[in-house]
């Protein structure tokens, strides 16, 4: 190729390509040059002149981070010069620098104090003051002390060029340099965490692990994030088979090098009080006791024996691991019983058998950032899957037209081409069919007709259908909040014929890290693993839980929140048999509960999540369970062995996952069957509840993260957010309380206005203990005003 | 001739009389045994002996938890769990050396940036049953409260040549 050129680094020929820096070259080819500011995610800053090197015939020492190559270059990296340079420019970053090392989380892993170690004098020079810095409030999850930052930028450059968030900045010069939020804000970036790794110093430092772990004391674990379907690669550091806090795996393919803050901080949940620790049954009595595994699991036994099979429900988390999820298949299986199912957060079950064999973006995460265009159709990408909002901005960097049809806002960190704001993403989606179907030429298939019948197409839907049509590439993608919906079903019917007509891919999200493997293992009623249809479907999670039956199982559910029916899920639970294999422990779940088997979170448990793309990740377990928990897949084992089921005898998840991997490639392609006639929901009276998981309630583990649960995120999150219009037809202002009421039951939540949120919606989140009274989402909530204004302020307070 | 003189000597006890005249002569010399406990040996400033830990004239304890003397320690037996205190500094929560595993080598002493843990020169101590051997942090502390003139002396004694 013309753009190849040959570099000679002290005295090796290297090839490079034009355009390259040097430090790009030599990072390739091994060869270390000292760097504090340069990082191969963020531009080029040149700041901390720490990668000075000599090249031949250039007057000074150059940055080998901002040089770039030249054919016949000779650098010189570890010459006389290029050493003096640096430990010239060591002494100055030195001069401010505090001599506190000891005290310093960042000590026995600091870029600084290794570098000191080759390019630093033995003896100061200096004997004037050193500068001493505010610190810095940056919220729960990060601590600073501003006086030891070297000024490299890095974390100013993440925030405005990766998170898209300008929430750092650098103001002053020279010694009067400070990094500082611009208003003296929290950092509220669901990505701020990175900026912990990024420092290369101790001045950004992680708080919920502050003072407690030494780097040398630490074991690097591998893990995958069970907390969305990204599948973020891990590193847990444990000392002592405890989890002292999670970093980064480097995975170009699925996270880079990023972590979102819920998979880096949910590990404090697992040392939370509601733990369970030991295994509890309840006797004759009524009364909660500790006993060992042999007597409650015999307890959970005689009880599942005493039922009648299909009398029997099954719940299992999405965020299980895919080892977990197939025993409990093939327990349901053993027991006789097809009640079984994953899909707690789902509002719509008329298409499932039309359904692809699993969720999923239907391409590589690295893929969309080729994209020519998407389309978002009620999904909180920040929140749901924060990486692959990454993604998404770095194709709208590259050109691709992304449109959304979202209730609200939610604040993407990037410019939408047409942002459709419709509480009612049928109707909106529904139109762009119709546009769709105009423009190319496709008629709208004849069990959407009824859909689209009578909708105008406005010049949006007309926008956002030619964006599809003319890119090369495209992408429908089907947010959570669809998979909530009641209408569920039309949406993504409507979306599947949009990506068919426009050649684009459908992509779907659904709650939970690995709802694809649960899809895979056939933790469904009316599928087998590997997705063949199974007759007589059984019922499904929402049926499940409003037709009372006489015995559960659940695995890691909290059915009052992760279910879409709130606390009303928990009415058919308090006259049955329930068996709960669970890590935590909550009030409500001793009131229903019988047997309580803890198990281990994603921490303390070997397995698979299955990703995104389809991507199998496995993990072998870094930390130890807390007390006598143990792994959910042993406990599910011996459940088996315990009920006589055959088959039952593998010692070793990876056993599990073979075997389900061989049952899967048994199963030949599996054509989902014909679609089904559809139509709108006539919107309903009263006040329209949006509800969906916020970024903090997504499962057990990072409800009970208390640094996440701190966060302005997640305060927000337990609020009753309304439009300005609506909140003057209430007469009450941000700060205010309302009381809320259902048929079900009722919450009480201060009042925030969004600018976005249309009259008559009101948004409130599930997933929390807030709202879960409140009972099924998609109720009709009656407001009234408790202060209109904030307490501070209130004058008329009930 | 050589022979006569051979039989007088053995005649006399000539070689007993030598032996016994340097038993006399020590029975009567100035005796170097050290009569312990009522007397004692000299002790260098640098004795290692009993741990402890210091504290600040304020009455604060020295040490940071940075944890250099658990890490240095090649017997491994110095324990240590730290966090942040409600005043937002860096303190233990638990120090713990197991003076079974200790080897007095006085490393963790060398290694402490803030001359917070050091070795006494108190040598007599003893312990009676199995878990008394693992020293806690409010222990190590009262040995410092306790011997902190000594121990201060010591360490300026040492100075100089640090």
């Amino acid at each position: 190729m013309s753009d190849e050129v040959r570099i000679e680094v002290d005295g090796v020929s290297l090839p490079a390509r034009k355009g390259q820096m040097v430090i790009e070259v030599t990072d390739e080819a091994g060869i270390y040059v000292p760097r504090f500011c340069y990082h191969k995610k963020l531009t080029v800053a040149a700041n901390c002149r720490m990668c000075l090197v000599e090249v031949e015939r250039a007057p000074k020492a150059l940055p080998a981070c901002a040089t770039p190559v030249a054919d016949g270059m000779k650098v010189f990296t570890r010459s006389e010069r290029a050493v003096a340079a640096q430990k010239a420019v060591m002494e100055f970053l030195l001069i401010n620098h505090p001599l506190d090392c000891p005290i310093c989380d960042q000590g026995g892993e600091c870029e600084l104090q290794d570098l000191a170690l080759g390019f630093g004098g033995d003896v100061s020079q200096y004997t004037e003051r050193k500068r001493i810095v505010q610190d810095e409030n940056l919220g729960p999850l990060i601590s600073t002390d501003m006086t030891r930052c070297i000024h490299c930028t890095r974390c100013v450059r993440f925030g405005t060029e990766i998170a898209g968030i300008r929430e750092l900045g650098a103001t002053g010069r020279g010694e009067n340099m400070e990094i500082g939020t611009y208003v003296g804000e929290t950092l509220v970036s669901e990505l701020a965490g990175n900026v912990i790794d990024l420092c290369p110093v101790g001045a950004l430092t992680a708080r919920p692990s502050r003072y407690t772990a030494r780097p040398w004391e630490l074991m690097a674990q591998e893990a995958v994030s069970p907390h969305d379907p990204v599948g973020s690669n891990l590193y847990v550091h444990t000392r002592g088979g405890k989890a002292m806090r999670v970093v980064p795996r480097e995975n170009e393919a699925v996270n880079e090098t990023w972590i979102a803050d819920r998979d880096r901080f949910s590990y404090r949940g697992a040392y939370a009080e509601s733990r369970l620790p030991r295994p509890m049954v309840r006797d004759a009595a009524g009364q909660w006791r500790e006993t060992d595994w042999e007597a409650a699991l015999q307890q959970a036994v005689a009880g599942l024996q005493a039922l009648e099979p299909s009398r029997l429900g099954m719940l299992a988390s999405p965020a299980s691991t895919l080892e977990e999820l197939y025993l409990f298949r093939r327990l349901a299986e053993g027991l006789g019983c097809t009640n079984l199912d994953h899909r707690l957060a789902q509002g719509d079950f008329r298409d499932q058998a039309q359904a692809p064999v699993m969720p999923g973006l239907g391409m590589a995460p690295a893929a969309v950032e080729q994209l020519g265009a998407v389309l978002v159709i009620g999904s909180d990408l920040r929140g749901e899957v924060p990486l692959l909002h990454l993604r998404l901005r770095k194709a709208v960097q590259a050109g691709a037209v992304v449109s959304a049809i979202n209730a609200r806002d939610y604040d993407y960190r990037f410019p939408l081409a047409t942002d459709l704001r419709s509480a009612d993403p049928a109707a909106s989606l529904a139109a762009v069919a119709q546009a769709v179907g105009e423009i190319s030429g496709k008629p709208v298939p004849r069990p959407l007709q009824a859909a689209v019948q009578g909708v105008s197409v406005e010049q949006a839907h007309i926008a956002i259908a030619r964006s599809l049509l003319d890119a090369g590439s495209a992408l429908v993608l089907l947010g959570n909040q669809i998979q909530h919906r009641r209408d569920g079903a039309l949406v993504r019917a409507l979306a599947d014929f949009v990506a068919t007509a426009t050649g684009a891919v459908c992509g779907r999200l659904e709650v939970g890290g690995n709802s694809a493997g649960a899809w895979l293992a056939g933790v469904l009623p009316h599928r087998a693993p590997g997705g063949q249809a199974q007759t007589p479907a059984g019922l499904d999670a929402r049926r499940m839980l409003t037709q009372p039956q006489d015995g559960y199982v659940l695995l890691n559910v909290e059915p009052e929140l992760d279910s879409t029916l709130g606390a009303e899920a928990l009415e058919p639970l308090a006259q049955a048999f329930v068996v709960c294999l669970t890590p935590f422990v909550s009030e409500r779940m001793r009131q229903y509960a019988d047997v309580l088997l803890p198990i281990g979170t994603f921490l303390e448990t070997s397995g698979t999540y299955v990703g995104l793309a389809g991507q199998w990740q496995s993990q072998a377990g870094a930390a130890r369970p807390l007390g006598e928990a143990r792994p959910g897949w042993k406990v599910l084992r011996v459940l088996g062995n315990l009920l006589s089921l055959p088959g039952f005898d593998w010692s070793a998840s990876d056993a599990v996952a073979t075997e389900l991997r061989q049952r899967l490639g048994a199963v030949g392609p599996v054509e989902p069957a014909a679609p089904q006639v559809l139509e709108r929901d006539p919107p309903e009276g009263g006040l329209q509840r949006l509800a969906s998981l916020p970024l903090y309630a997504v499962d057990s583990l990072v409800r009970r993260a208390a640094p996440l649960q701190a966060t302005v995120q997640a305060q927000e999150a337990r609020a009753a957010w309304v439009g300005p219009a609506e909140a003057e037809r209430l007469g009450v202002t941000a700060g205010g309380r309302i009381e809320l009421r259902t048929e079900h039951g009722r919450a009480e939540l201060p009042v925030h206005v969004h600018a976005s949120l249309a009259a008559g919606c009101i948004a409130l989140a599930g997933g929390i203990p807030e709202t879960a009274d409140l009972g099924a989402w998609d109720r009709p909530v009656q407001v009234r005003v408790l202060a209109a204004e904030a307490p501070d302020l209130a004058e008329t307070v009930e | 001739m050589n022979r006569i003189g051979n039989f007088i000597r053995s005649l006399f006890l000539w070689e007993l009389l030598v032996g016994m005249s340097l038993t006399g002569r020590n029975l009567f010399a100035p005796k170097i045994t050290v009569r312990y406990p009522e007397e004692r040996t000299p002790q260098s400033p640098r004795f290692r002996g009993l741990h402890a830990l210091r504290r600040y004239a304020n009455g604060e304890e020295r040490c940071i938890a940075c944890k250099l003397c658990e890490a240095v320690c090649p017997a491994l037996a110095i324990t240590i769990e730290s966090e942040q205190r409600e005043d937002g500094t860096r303190r233990t929560t638990r120090y713990e050396i197991d003076m079974f595993k200790c080897i007095y080598c006085g490393f963790c002493e060398d290694s402490c940036p803030v001359d917070s843990i050091v070795e006494t020169r108190i040598f007599e101590y003893h312990f009676e049953n199995r878990p008394e051997q693992i020293l806690g942090k409010q222990q190590l502390l009262a040995i410092g409260d306790k011997y902190e003139a000594m121990i201060a002396q010591d360490k300026a004694l040492d100075a100089p040549y640090r």
